[in-house]
């Protein structure tokens, strides 16, 4: 897999043994632990909550680790070289968050066996590479719920940022929830083909409210649809943040990013020797999903409606793809009963029965 | 009170003193913020300009000082040529996004056969769709005056929509799982632009930026092309009594620049890059035209500018990661690179005069 070769071979060797021997001669060395971001850490968004966990670990170890990270780090080449730049610098444990970010950490980690890395929402792993993901469409299923009730004009809106299982997984579940308490719901999708870009988002919002969506969901991390939704008086959900400057509407909740139990995990397990490859996919049981504080906006039964199927998956009593249910084109996926596996949700590439917008091939 | 006044020639030495000026004035500007942060100034400039090329494993990153630089001297030699005959080409990160385009279709196409005729066949493709996409303004500039600088620079963006359009359509990896991004070329050895010298940093798109500087020497100073693009940009009416047609050069140095970009791009994607992906165009494109005026439009100014723009690249990840420098501050510090060498470009047109002008 790994033909790009920047170092010889014994000169890895060398600096890892050097670096090794150092590690070992001086015990009560802390640990250090890198971070890699796509964005800047004031994104508000994606990178901002990954920065949040790092400042978890920091506060939850003290002087026992050193946390450094590089912010706004292009997908490709310059990945490569960040991370092998953190592996030189004599970190041992290196998260990379974005999911670009796949074949660079599988070259690097190829050269440098004795640290480890941690990629965030890819597939690959080896010996020394993690991979880390959150259920986000637990999080959906719940502000789908808010979002069927909440709508007048049974018309919800859902701005997508790029057609990969992620995304796939998460328009499905706020559609199938949405359904369920409000049978004339529609759900109307733009792909805005980026993470972060707030003139872009701002459009789609605009298009979606002209659409006369009066529900707004978005898997971009700007607060611009959010000043849309404002403009227009319809209600939408923070994404990855909290977003609470926009509470109590037009954000009348929120899905947020929390990577930081997973983050002190990791590190704990490299303090007590015990890190070991896993590929990690924990939701709100686990704390990696939360819920934002469902603001006043929204009727108390509505409220206690969604906490409860919240409560539900948290406790793992109910799944959010629990069939019967049909793929767009009518041919059944899932038989009354029966819950989507893992393998299945991880490459999901299609609609469910019910939405009408087409997934772009 | 300073008074302003021109040469009668640009200064020969004020042309090549400026870019080092620019440097010195970058680093005591770039200090003076970095102290307002709160790092040590210079242990900052130590660790962008010293530590990557001096420092501990040195080894490693005097390589990535030419993987980094390669594709900006490359796209950067060919605009020189067309900057120099007044000729604007802003698009370069298009054309370079269109190259990478055709030649990893190319690649792609041929999956899984191994040939020796592929790679060359990805070169062509890159040149050709780099040259293609760069003739569009140079089309509309020459039959409806459409302003080239215009063009050129929305085409960009036309350009990154096809990049996303590709990534997660046609040329997605089938084995990827759905994900978007096309097969890793780097896994693929007919395909892959390989380092030629292991370590060395240095592939086949380093190697044809080398040619390209060579190339655009010769022909601006042993060729009556370069002449002609010369006297265009000096003179624009002599030239056409000298016999300029203004539509070829028009024509020869936006499909000349674009088919330099799209080279780097092919270089990039079959090599450093490896994938097609939606965030594939990194910015080398703009970059590039840093460099080329860094350079002063010069074959030796480009190499060199081309290798500090890369050193500031790669200094200023050092800085991030070791003195957790914030980024913007560090692209602050590159912006500032080109504002002193604007700035100090006025010593090159005009002598300064201090005291009061008399009438």
């Amino acid at each position: 897999m790994n033909r790009r070769s920047f170092l010889t071979t014994t000169a890895i060797a060398a600096t890892a043994l050097s670096l090794g021997l150092g590690g070992a001669a001086l015990a009560q060395e802390p640990l250090k632990v890198a971070f890699m971001y796509v964005g800047p850490v004031g994104d508000m968004g994606w990178s901002f909550q990954h920065d949040q966990g790092r400042q978890a670990v920091d506060a939850a170890y003290g002087g026992k680790v050193v946390t450094s990270y590089v912010e706004n780090v292009p997908e490709g080449p310059d990945a490569e070289r960040v991370l092998t730049q953190m592996a030189l610098a004599g970190n041992k444990l290196i998260f990379a968050t974005s999911f670009g970010y796949m074949d660079a950490v599988m070259n690097v980690a190829a050269k440098f066996p004795d640290v480890r890395f941690e990629h965030a929402t890819g597939y690959k792993r080896a010996d020394n590479v993690a991979t880390y993901d959150a259920r986000f469409y637990e999080g959906r299923a719940v502000i789908g719920t808010i979002a069927g009730r909440m709508t007048k004009t049974n018309k919800i809106g859902y701005i997508g940022s790029f057609p990969i299982p992620e995304v796939v997984q998460g328009i499905n579940s706020a559609f199938i929830h949405a359904r369920k308490v409000n049978p004339a719901v529609e759900m109307k999708v733009v792909w805005a083909y980026t993470w972060f870009d707030p003139a872009k988002e701002a459009d789609a919002a605009a298009a979606l409210i002209a659409e006369g969506v009066d529900v707004l969901m978005q898997h971009t991390d700007s607060t611009a649809p959010q000043a849309k939704a404002q403009e227009a008086g319809i209600y939408t959900f923070g994404q990855a943040s909290d977003m609470s400057a926009f509470a109590p509407a037009p954000r009348i909740s929120s899905i947020i990013d929390n990577w930081g139990p997973y983050y002190v995990a990791r590190v704990g397990a490299m303090l007590d020797g015990s890190w070991a490859s896993t590929g990690s996919w924990e939701g709100i049981g686990a704390g990696a999903v939360g819920i934002g504080e469902i603001s006043s906006a929204v009727p108390a039964e509505v409220k206690a409606e969604a906490e409860a199927l919240a409560a539900a998956i948290g406790a793992g009593t109910y799944h959010p793809f629990t069939g019967p249910l049909n793929k767009q084109d009518g041919s059944p996926w899932l038989a009354a009963g029966e819950v989507a596996d893992d393998g299945a949700l991880s490459g999901l590439n299609f609609f469910v029965e019910g939405i009408t917008a087409q997934m772009p091939q | 009170m300073i008074t302003l006044i021109a040469r009668p020639a640009p200064s020969r030495f004020w042309a090549w003193a400026t870019p080092v000026l620019a440097v010195l004035a970058t680093m005591i500007a770039g200090g003076v913020l970095f102290a307002i942060l709160g790092k040590d100034p210079l242990e900052a400039i130590r660790v962008i300009f010293w530590d990557p090329l001096f420092g501990a494993n040195a080894g490693y990153f005097r390589g990535q000082l030419f993987i980094k630089a390669g594709p900006l001297i490359l796209i950067a030699a060919g605009l020189a040529v067309g900057f120099r005959a007044g000729i604007w080409n802003i698009g370069a990160e298009g054309q370079y996004i269109v190259g990478a385009l055709c030649g990893a279709s190319v690649a792609l196409a041929a999956y899984p056969a191994q040939s020796v005729l592929i790679f060359p066949a990805m070169v062509l493709a890159g040149a050709l769709g780099g040259w293609a996409w760069g003739m569009i303004p140079a089309l509309l500039k020459t039959r409806f005056g459409a302003s080239e600088i215009l063009v050129s620079l929305m085409l960009v963006y036309v350009a990154q929509n096809l990049l996303a359009w590709a990534a997660f359509g046609p040329l997605k990896n089938p084995q990827g799982f759905g994900f978007p991004g096309s097969r890793n070329l780097q896994q693929y050895p007919s395909a892959h632009n390989i380092e030629l010298i292991a370590g060395s940093g240095i592939h086949w798109g380093v190697m044809a930026g080398f040619a390209a500087l060579i190339g655009t020497y010769v022909l601006m100073n042993r060729h009556i092309a370069g002449f002609r693009i010369q006297v265009a940009g000096d003179a624009p009416k002599a030239a056409r009594f000298a016999g300029v047609a203004p539509a070829r050069l028009v024509a020869f140095c936006l499909g000349l620049s674009g088919a330099l970009a799209g080279l780097a791009g092919m270089f990039e994607v079959a090599g450093p890059s490896g994938q097609i992906t939606d965030s594939f165009g990194a910015g080398y494109g703009f970059t590039a035209i840093i460099v080329a005026f860094l350079g002063r439009l010069n074959p030796v100014g480009i190499l060199l500018a081309g290798l500090l723009m890369a050193l500031t690249y790669i200094g200023g990840d050092m800085a991030q990661l070791m003195l957790q420098l914030p980024a913007a501050a560090i692209q602050v510090f590159q912006g500032m690179l080109l504002f002193f060498l604007l700035g100090f470009d006025l010593l090159t047109n005009y002598t300064v005069k201090w005291g009061w002008a008399r009438a």
